[in-house]
């Protein structure tokens, strides 16, 4: 159900707005973080990496703003149904972001670390899954943006071939280590960079089933798609 | 469902079985004219047994109407009437050889300003109790007891229950006026916007004291308060032009409503 009135009391329907566009702004922020750990190990980009490790007190003191704005809009606006919703999904969705920011700096700093080994193999498993985890995190900002369920529930959907693409890297860089024990420090390195993007992929589908939940009041199943399992693999979402 | 033509009382309605609780008020296809003026139309509504329903809508929605029929305050007015069927218990109250005095004793309700009479606050209790009920003395003094207990009332009063009611405070006249109405024991109360003459302080003591009410007494509670309909009702219905537009849980009602209308209106986008 989305929003098709406007709220009699326009400033609060200013403030729902003002929560959206921080909401939209950070998650802008943790996309150029992503995008900029991705080029960093990918291109091996050091000015890259550190742009990620900089832009990160911005990310945590908008996630503060985004939980500090929510909680006096629940005090002071008493907000109800899908109202409600949406400003208590932003305090999770803010959450998320400042999660997926955490692990991009990681990423770009452990690039730091991988450069300085040369590598006897290629990246491209690797690129593909960080251009895949970019193109679910840019879809689910946008559903954020517009309280959309359709894309959130694309994003949900899509996270699968995610799981069976980092599946594939492990395979790889356990094979890259088996030939060459010199490979074995950057190969490790590397799995930590891949577990990084597994687990954007996997908030960003958390985003998506909030987003989902605060545009209709529909809870997705618990169950969602999931990739292949074998002996490299554990399943992500396992504790 | 169940036999509107005949005499038996209807099956509860399907979303009840969330609430765990029988209807002690099945209403059925009800519509009710002021005059020619329709103020409700075909409302089909259950109150579970002690439960409190919180009544919502905008102004001239028909909530009030809705609880005025349910006591058949509107007997007192020509040209007011309703058609269709409201049981409580196993009786039709619409149809006509009812003992509109009677289901007055079992049927209670408190209005919007407390309206204590102009007498002591030990007689405002006992009167209605002396219209029904042949008590000695010492039973009429526990019947009083017991009900400004169990209306929150007694350690306030119990020193000076001489005292004419006059002489309490607004939040304290509307508890007397609810010890009133459960003096004569009724099953179902109606309460008709209790708070909205009081201070928060005394609002949440009405609200604390709904919540004590609720373990003997079946509630229905019109408010334009929709927190209090939120802090205080097990069942939410939203009202609109005459109609029950949707009735539900009230945690489901305020996070997750079906209705469109509903939506709009407690988020306050409505018009």
């Amino acid at each position: 159900m989305s929003e098709s009135a406007e709220h009699i009391v326009k400033s609060f329907e200013q403030e729902l707005t003002r929560l959206s566009d921080l909401l939209t702004r950070m998650g802008g922020l943790v996309e150029t973080q992503v995008a900029s750990a991705a080029a960093a190990v990918v291109d091996r980009d050091a000015a890259a990496a550190a742009r990620t490790v900089e832009m990160d007190p911005e990310v945590d003191a908008l996630e503060r703003e985004i939980e500090q704005f929510a909680i006096r809009l629940l005090a002071l606006r008493q907000p109800m149904a899908a109202d409600l919703r949406r400003i208590v999904a932003a305090l999770k969705i803010t959450a998320a972001f400042e999660r997926i920011g955490d692990y991009a700096v990681n990423a770009a700093k452990r690039s730091t670390v991988l450069a300085q080994f040369p590598l006897s193999f290629s990246l491209a498993g690797i690129g593909s899954m960080a251009r895949m985890v970019q193109q679910n995190l840019k879809t689910v900002i946008d559903a954020a943006g517009a309280n959309d369920p359709v894309k959130a529930i694309e994003v949900w959907r899509s996270d699968r071939m995610i799981d069976d693409l980092y599946t594939a890297i492990f395979r790889e860089l356990v094979t890259y280590m088996m030939e060459d024990p010199r490979n074995i420090t950057p190969c490790t390195h590397l799995l930590f960079i891949a577990k990084n993007l597994e687990r954007i992929g996997d908030h960003a589908t958390n985003v998506a089933e909030t987003i989902h939940y605060a545009a209709t009041g529909q809870v997705l199943p618990d169950e969602r798609p999931k990739g292949v399992s074998s002996a490299f693999a554990i399943d992500p979402r396992q504790p | 469902m169940n036999d509107l033509a005949g005499e038996s009382r209807p099956a509860r309605a399907p979303h009840l079985d969330a609430l765990m609780a029988r209807p002690r008020v099945a209403i059925r296809k009800l519509d009710f004219f002021y005059g020619a003026i329709q103020a409700l139309k075909g409302v089909s509504l259950d109150l579970p047994d002690r439960q409190v329903t919180g009544m919502i809508g905008p102004s001239g929605c028909g909530k009030s109407t809705l609880l005025r029929v349910l006591n058949r305050m509107y007997d007192l007015y020509p040209h007011q009437r309703a058609v269709g069927e409201v049981w409580l218990d196993e009786t039709n109250i619409l149809g006509p050889t009812v003992d509109v005095t009677l289901l007055r004793a079992r049927v209670g309700m408190v209005f919007q300003k407390p309206m204590p009479f102009a007498m002591s606050i030990f007689n405002n209790v006992a009167f209605g109790v002396r219209l029904h009920e042949r008590l000695s003395r010492a039973e009429m003094r526990d019947r009083v007891e017991w009900s400004l207990v169990r209306a929150a009332l007694w350690e306030e009063v119990k020193d000076r229950l001489g005292s004419p009611a006059a002489s309490l405070s607004g939040g304290q006249q509307q508890r007397l006026c609810i010890a009133r109405t459960i003096a004569v024991r009724p099953q179902v109360i109606l309460l008709d916007e209790p708070t909205s003459a009081l201070d928060p302080i005394s609002t949440l003591r009405v609200e604390e004291l709904i919540d004590e009410l609720k373990r003997d007494f079946t509630i229905a509670l019109v408010t334009h308060n929709m927190q209090q309909a939120a802090r205080v009702a097990d069942q939410v219905a939203f009202f609109y032009l005459g109609e029950l537009v949707e009735v539900g849980a009230a945690a489901a009602m305020f996070t997750a409503p079906r209705e469109k209308r509903t939506q709009e209106y407690i988020t306050g986008r409505f018009g």
